[in-house]
């Protein structure tokens, strides 16, 4: 006999809103990115670097099945770019405030430090569970586990905000507006290096979220991103399909 | 879920992040879409000019930050015969026209301006691609002249007139009075030094630092006070503007 499912509410309305806001906006930014890149496809450190400077990264060329627009024209890849930032820019700011607000990152992001969530002991026991598919702590299955804890938070407090940054240290209005945006990271070009790794970081981010929310379960995990319920799994050895 | 099921949902996104792709293409091409597209930029533009004031300073460097080689963007030589026939004269009969919405229109020689009160500033130079150079710009401020002509009160851009041809057309460009006025916006006629050699724009070019490199315009012949854009090449404020879709505001 099965249990009949259990289902929780797990996200918050603002939570699901700007999670699909995101998911447009980052498509639509490592396209776009990716065609800008396609320009000039050298990486430098420092204030500087063209042509006859030395880079430290040589790119490919980005192939059309992942740029927009699909074909090279730089014009329209900086109009979604620069749009979309916005959206990316200001999506973030209103999630914080309002997740301060109703305290969600103190219900759901709190990691305790050295006391228990970052002990070598917790963190081989989530990779334990990881490898064998289990997500959830079935005593507490809305609870985030360690290293969903870790990503969201470098996701939303460092890769997104040094995404922005570096950003606006590429441009030239704003180096003089906000110069310390360029002694921050070092430079113009160390600005636009970085703003590709962070891209390479986040883009890494989404493939494995992608890859562990149908290991998850599609159906369920991404339902629970449009209505909020999640169905909690149920024990191994049971039928969940 | 089985692997089968998983392997569907798989090429399914995939499939669906490649129809997303093309669709962002077909979205653009939609005239309402791409007012909002083309939004951005006077989002943008509105945005900087809140977070910095009118006079906020291009960052300047000391000469041991500069580039090795400052390499040469755009046109590298106009090649027309009046352009290369001033070459060969050393740009004697070279003059510089002020006019459009002034009340002494001025017209004047390499020498004239040279003669004039300079600034020199290290700064960089940012390509619209992505890299980045730096040098040293000599030449006088663009307000200078732009007081000399009296500018009128109805004025509103300055459109600059380049002696490089683009597509049969000379090259142009234009600012607004916040960045023609700027003190960093100059007339550079020299270059790390020297002179103004053809590849960066010889005799004079322009340096409106807090944008990119394509407002930058080189080859100077003419300078125009005017009330509005509209009339001037395909109304849109620059060569560029008007044939790839660059943004007029090139601040970012």
């Amino acid at each position: 006999m099965t249990t009949p499912p259990r289902t929780i509410y797990r996200h918050r309305v603002a939570t699901r809103i700007w999670h699909w806001v995101n998911a447009v906006t980052l498509f639509i930014m490592i396209g776009s990115g990716l065609t800008i890149l396609n320009a000039h496809p050298h990486l430098y450190w420092g204030a500087y670097g063209a042509n006859f400077d030395h880079p430290w990264l040589n790119t490919i060329h980005w192939p059309a099945y992942v740029t927009i627009p699909a074909h090279y024209n730089l014009a329209i890849a900086r109009r979604w770019h620069l749009l979309f930032a916005l959206v990316l820019a200001f999506g973030l700011l209103g999630y914080m405030v309002t997740s301060v607000v109703n305290r969600h990152f103190q219900r759901k992001l709190r990691v305790r430090v050295r006391v228990r969530d970052l002990s070598a002991a917790n963190l081989w026991h989530d990779v334990r569970e990881h490898l064998a598919l289990r997500f959830h702590d079935p005593a507490d299955p809305n609870a985030y586990n360690i290293f969903q804890k870790l990503s969201y938070v470098g996701v939303i407090f460092i890769l997104i905000p040094v995404m922005i940054l570096t950003g606006l240290a590429m441009s030239p209005g704003m180096d003089a507006a906000w110069p310390w945006l360029l002694d921050v990271f070092g430079g113009r070009q160390s600005a636009r290096s970085v703003h590709f790794i962070a891209a390479a970081a986040l883009t890494a981010f989404i493939v494995v979220h992608l890859a562990l929310v149908i290991l998850a379960g599609p159906i369920n995990e991404v339902r629970s991103m449009i209505t909020g319920r999640w169905r909690v799994p149920q024990e191994p050895g049971e039928d969940v399909a | 879920m089985t692997i089968l099921t998983r392997r569907a949902v798989i090429a399914g996104s995939a499939a669906g992040a490649g129809l997303l792709l093309s669709g962002c293409d077909k979205v653009a091409e939609v005239p309402a879409f791409r007012k909002i597209l083309f939004s951005g930029e006077i989002m943008n533009r509105g945005l900087q000019r809140a977070l910095s004031n009118r006079a906020a300073l291009a960052p300047e460097f000391t000469a041991a930050e500069m580039s090795p080689r400052f390499r040469v963007n755009g046109t590298h030589n106009p090649n027309t015969p009046d352009y290369t026939a001033m070459v060969a004269e050393n740009f004697a009969h070279w003059r510089l026209k002020i006019g459009g919405l002034v009340a002494k229109p001025l017209s004047l020689s390499l020498a004239q301006v040279r003669s004039l009160p300079t600034r020199t500033q290290i700064t960089r130079h940012d390509c619209v691609e992505g890299w980045s150079a730096i040098g040293k710009w000599h030449g006088p401020q663009l307000g200078t002249v732009l007081k000399a002509a009296g500018i009128r009160d109805s004025a509103r851009y300055i459109v600059f007139t380049c002696a490089d041809l683009y597509n049969g057309a000379p090259y142009y460009e234009s600012i607004d009075l916040v960045d023609a006025f700027h003190p960093q916006t100059i007339l550079a006629w020299a270059l790390n030094d020297r002179v103004l050699d053809v590849g960066h724009g010889a005799p004079l070019r322009l340096r409106v630092e807090r944008q990119l490199g394509y407002k930058h315009a080189k080859y100077i012949t003419q300078i125009n006070a005017v009330a509005s854009l509209a009339g001037i090449g395909l109304g849109k404020g620059g060569y560029w503007e008007d044939h790839v879709d660059y943004d007029w505001y090139a601040g970012i």
